[in-house]
This record gives C-alpha cells, sequence and structure tokens, in this order.
C-alpha cells in the first residue's frame, strides 16, 4: 500500500450546491425596473444579462427579467455596454 | 380605465423650477385628456448610464395614471413632440406591478415622514 494516500480529514470534493431560483423562494412577484441596485445581480460586469444556467433564476421569472433590463436600458438607468460595473 | 407608469427624462439645460413648471404643464395636460393622476413623483437630477443628446445627466420623473389606450398614445405623442424629452417609457400595470407600486410608495413616504421627524 505504498501509493495509497491517505488524508486525516476527507477532503472536499465539490457537492454540487442546489441551484434555486430567488425569485420564486423570496416571493418576488414583479421585479422593478427603476431598481438598478438590484439588477445589478443579474449582470455581468459588462453589463450583460446573466443566463440562466448561473443565476439559477425559473424561465418565468428569467423573462421577466430580461424585459425589466430592456426597460431599464432604455431609460439610461443601466448602460447597454459596460465596464467594470461591479 | 387601465392604469400605466410613465417615466420621462428631462433635459439638463432646464432649472429646478422649469423643469418642475414642464412637469406642471404635463399633469394638467394628462388631467385634460380625462385621466386620473394617482401619483407623480420626481427623482431630481441624475446622472444618465450613458449619454442621450449629448447630455450625461437629465431630471427624472415618474407618473402612474389610470386611462384609457387613446389617452396614452394622445400623451405619448406630447412627449414625443417636446423637444426638452430626452426618453420617455409607458408601461402598462398589470396586478402584481400595481401592488409593488402601493408598497414602494408606502415605503418611500414612510421614510420621508420619519426623515422630517
Amino acid at each position: 500500500m505504498a501509493n495509497d494516500i491517505r488524508y486525516l480529514t476527507p477532503i472536499n470534493i465539490d457537492i454540487k450546491k442546489e441551484k434555486y431560483c430567488r425569485f420564486k423562494k423570496s416571493g418576488i412577484k414583479f421585479i422593478d425596473y427603476k431598481d438598478p441596485d438590484f439588477l445589478l445581480k443579474l449582470l455581468n460586469e459588462q453589463g450583460k444579462i446573466l443566463p440562466r444556467r448561473i443565476t439559477g433564476t425559473s424561465a418565468k421569472y428569467q423573462s421577466r427579467v430580461n424585459k425589466a433590463i430592456k426597460r431599464a436600458r432604455h431609460l439610461a438607468i443601466l448602460p447597454y455596454v459596460g465596464d467594470m460595473l461591479k | 380605465m387601465t392604469s400605466y407608469e410613465t417615466v420621462f427624462i428631462l433635459t439638463p439645460v432646464l432649472s429646478e423650477d422649469q423643469a418642475k413648471e414642464a412637469v406642471k404643464k404635463y399633469e394638467s395636460e394628462i388631467k385634460s385628456f380625462g385621466a386620473k393622476i394617482k401619483h407623480s413623483e420626481s427623482w431630481g437630477l441624475k446622472k444618465m448610464a450613458y449619454p442621450i443628446q449629448k447630455k450625461s445627466t437629465g431630471f427624472y420623473f415618474l407618473f402612474e395614471f389610470e386611462a384609457t389606450n387613446n389617452t396614452v398614445a394622445d400623451f405619448e405623442l406630447l412627449l414625443k413632440r417636446d423637444e426638452r424629452i430626452l426618453r420617455f417609457l409607458t408601461v402598462k400595470m398589470n396586478a402584481d406591478h400595481l401592488e409593488y407600486a402601493e408598497t414602494r410608495r408606502n415605503k418611500k413616504s414612510g421614510k420621508a415622514a420619519t426623515a422630517e421627524a
């Protein structure tokens, strides 16, 4: 048993965290386009909308998120293209 | 009658008083169309996320009103014709939106009350 490595504590092998939809969980029904601070959580640093597979948002709310962000962009509340937003 | 919400941006070239006057004019204009204004709000001079017509700031205003669809078209035509308006957006409010607007308003008025006290 020469090449058998033993650890004192079992190493953490990436336990996959269950993703969840933040809107369903906290009961947010309406996503406000006038609130840039909240919408910023759903954008990356360049101001692009983060995909569902990363944020875990359900399809229903993702489409509402998209709508809210696009409205905010039209009103210059959020930029169309940005850099170092976070 | 349906509920709508309009946000519009006035040019920063105007003075504060001129901006207020313009808003008052629009308020009376909406009323003359037979709509009911439920709430109006000023966000003041805000920095915009990107320049519009080479201006980087603007006066933001928010109207909440009940009107028929014809009224909205008339009102938007007025906004479109006005050179002082940089951008506007009218949104039809559904039940969730109305509920949210209500709580938002209460929060704001509550905050203002505590600030004054």
